[in-house]
């Protein structure tokens, strides 16, 4: 990509891709912003262009808002104890060699491919359901009251599902990293006299570093917008109200556009100061 | 003390022997050089005396006691592998300290070694840099000061020196040697490089798929190499192997003579051929000579500056006290 000729055609010819970016990006983001600015309540035919802050006043001030960053955090900081510590382990699993280790290693990859409403609907179902739940029958097999998960305990519940979903990935990205670390480092320490699990302190887990802040990267973004598992089990109900599901209920369930535009921007600007944050962390590891 | 005794010792791969049973003695302090073409199984057999391989026969001892089911880690052997293997999340000090705090040593005992070692290897400046920012020497340094610092009974060296510049690697030779002469603790050196062999080693052990092929010091190996393996493989330039009418003459199957046991006669020499490729390196002059007798060219050492060049006819006289015989089998005719 040297010569201005090359720079030129390049430009050319990511310029599609670029407009179609910014088109899908920023309409959305500035229409968003433009009725957050807005009383806009279509059933009651309400709109005036101009309402100032007050949408954010309320959305900010309203006792939901505190409660539900904190399910929001207390979620995502769930997921990621359970992928991470979950997936640490299978990586290490995975990577012994043994019978049948390209179909079992397929079987640990499938959950990412199953859509999040439709494991959600599994989970709730089949396993969770206080009467025909599979875990019910494990508890009454033991002769123990079956517990209703998702009325009892629906945040772990729900922690539970997306962290089922999302194990496969963290599985699959510290697997390769497993992979990468030289055999002799190992034998090394070996040979210095570190045991199995001083060998995984010192030297695995160090190696493994690089790996876990990626993956914390990028599920905590994708875990900041879970919407359908709460969709599909509690509404929102029982305490798993997120801030995505709470823009969503100020929208659609009060028909209140404005004031969920509003609470999108909070949103957008809350997972901006996440991800700054989240990059210098990576930035760091990154370095060395 | 360091005193290791393989006894039979044979290695399998499911149903591969890389290592036929096999017996060798490594004295206590001295410096043994594992030498052979890749793929002979010299690294293996290092790996199974350091444990990291588990013997499928046979006995290791090591100051006379069986060592064989021991763990690497209580043989009390040092390792120093091809890549270095330092740990490269931990500053030079902490992996130098690694195995001392793996074998709860105490804090100022450490800090003492370290410093020691630091200074014998020149790496007092780098203590608190990382691996990832050293020079390929200087890393090297460092996986030897993790070696020095738990004081074994013996080193394993693997192709230490294959990743450095030919520069450094003959620095780095002198300074292993150095090291030898200093801490007299016995050291097994595993190479493919016949001229590290040749340099470093007090005993030089020739191996060819598993097998020993001669046991000796470098100058008993290079004087009298037991079979026609040996013969080409130690010394450099290879030694020249002639079979056929020439070698019956001399009553054997296959005669050797070295590029430099051939002089260069004006007239009537044993040999005549003409000059193909000619290496000049300053001090001594190598010609490929393309002889009717031999399929390759025969190599022959001559002096600095010798006025010969491509396509010049040659006359070659094997100095006949330096010519080695051997039988069909391949071994040596004394």
């Amino acid at each position: 990509m040297a010569t201005e000729h090359s720079k030129a055609s390049a430009r050319i010819m990511i310029a599609p891709a670029v407009f179609v970016l910014l088109v899908w990006m920023l309409v959305p983001l500035c229409m968003t912003l433009y009725f957050s600015f807005a009383d806009y309540r279509p059933l009651r035919a309400t709109f005036d262009a101009w309402i100032g802050f007050d949408n954010y006043v309320s959305f900010l001030t309203s006792d939901s808002f505190i409660s539900s960053v904190i399910v929001t955090l207390q979620m995502v900081a769930g997921i990621l104890v359970i992928t991470i510590g979950g997936g640490i382990a299978l990586a290490l699993l995975l990577d012994q060699p043994m019978f049948g280790q390209g179909i079992v290693r397929i079987l640990v990859i499938a959950p990412f491919f199953v859509m999040p409403t439709v494991s959600a609907l599994v989970w709730k179902n089949m396993f969770f359901n206080a009467d025909n739940g599979l875990f019910s029958y494990l508890w009454k097999f033991f002769g123990a009251q079956p517990y209703d998960f998702l009325s009892q305990a629906p945040l772990f519940s729900i922690i539970v599902i997306v962290a089922w979903q999302w194990l496969p990935f963290s599985t699959l990205i510290l697997l390769t990293a497993v992979q990468s670390l030289s055999s002799e480092q190992l034998e090394a320490a070996e040979m210095d006299g570190a045991p199995g699990y001083s060998r995984f302190w010192y030297i695995i887990l160090p190696h493994l570093s690089r790996a876990i802040t990626v993956v914390i990267l990028i599920q905590t973004i994708f875990l900041l917008s879970i919407f359908a598992e709460i969709f599909v089990t509690t509404n929102g109900a029982f305490g798993t109200r997120t801030l995505t599901y709470l823009v969503y209920q100020r929208v659609l369930e009060s028909q209140n556009i404005g004031l969920g535009s509003a609470g999108g921007i909070v949103a957008v600007i809350l997972a901006n100061i996440v991800a700054i944050f989240l990059m210098r962390i990576v930035g760091k590891n990154l370095d060395t | 003390m360091g005193r290791i005794t393989l006894d039979k010792v044979q290695k399998k791969f499911g149903d591969v022997e890389v290592i036929p049973p096999l017996d060798l003695t490594v004295e206590d302090g001295e410096f043994v050089v594992f030498v052979g073409p890749s793929g002979c199984g010299k690294s293996t057999l290092l790996r199974l005396i350091a444990g990291l391989e588990d013997v499928s026969g046979g006995e290791i001892r090591i100051d006379g006691n069986p060592a064989t089911d021991l763990p690497p880690a209580k043989r009390g052997l040092a390792m120093v592998f091809q890549s270095y293997a330092l740990y490269p999340h931990m500053s030079v000090r902490k992996n130098i300290a690694f195995p001392m705090k793996m074998a709860g040593m105490p804090q100022d005992e450490q800090d003492r070694r370290i410093a020691k070692a630091a200074t014998a290897l020149n790496l007092t400046d780098y203590l608190d840099r990382r691996p990832g920012q050293l020079s390929g020497g200087q890393r090297q340094r460092v996986a030897i000061g993790r070696a020095i610092v738990r004081e074994p009974a013996a080193f394993l060296f693997d192709e230490p020196l294959s990743n450095l510049d030919a520069a450094l690697r003959v620095g780095m030779r002198m300074e292993i040697s150095e090291l030898h002469k200093t801490l007299a603790t016995t050291m097994i050196y595993v190479t493919h490089d016949q001229v590290e062999a040749m340099t470093m080693a007090d005993k030089i052990v020739v191996l060819r798929a598993g097998h020993i092929e001669q046991v000796g010091s470098p100058l008993d190996l290079y004087k009298a190499p037991r079979n026609t393996f040996v013969a080409g493989f130690i010394g450099s330039p290879k030694m020249n192997l002639l079979t056929g009418a020439t070698a019956q003459k001399h009553d054997a199957a296959t005669i050797g003579i070295r590029p430099e046991h051939l002089d260069v006669v004006p007239e009537g020499g044993t040999f005549t051929g003409r000059v193909g490729v000619a290496e000049h390196l300053g001090s001594d002059t190598f010609f490929h000579v393309h002889i009717p007798e031999m399929d390759e060219p025969m190599t022959v050492r001559a002096g600095g500056e010798v006025g010969l060049k491509h396509g010049d006819t040659i006359h070659l006289k094997p100095q006949m006290q330096h010519l080695h015989r051997f039988d069909a089998q391949g071994l040596r005719i004394a």
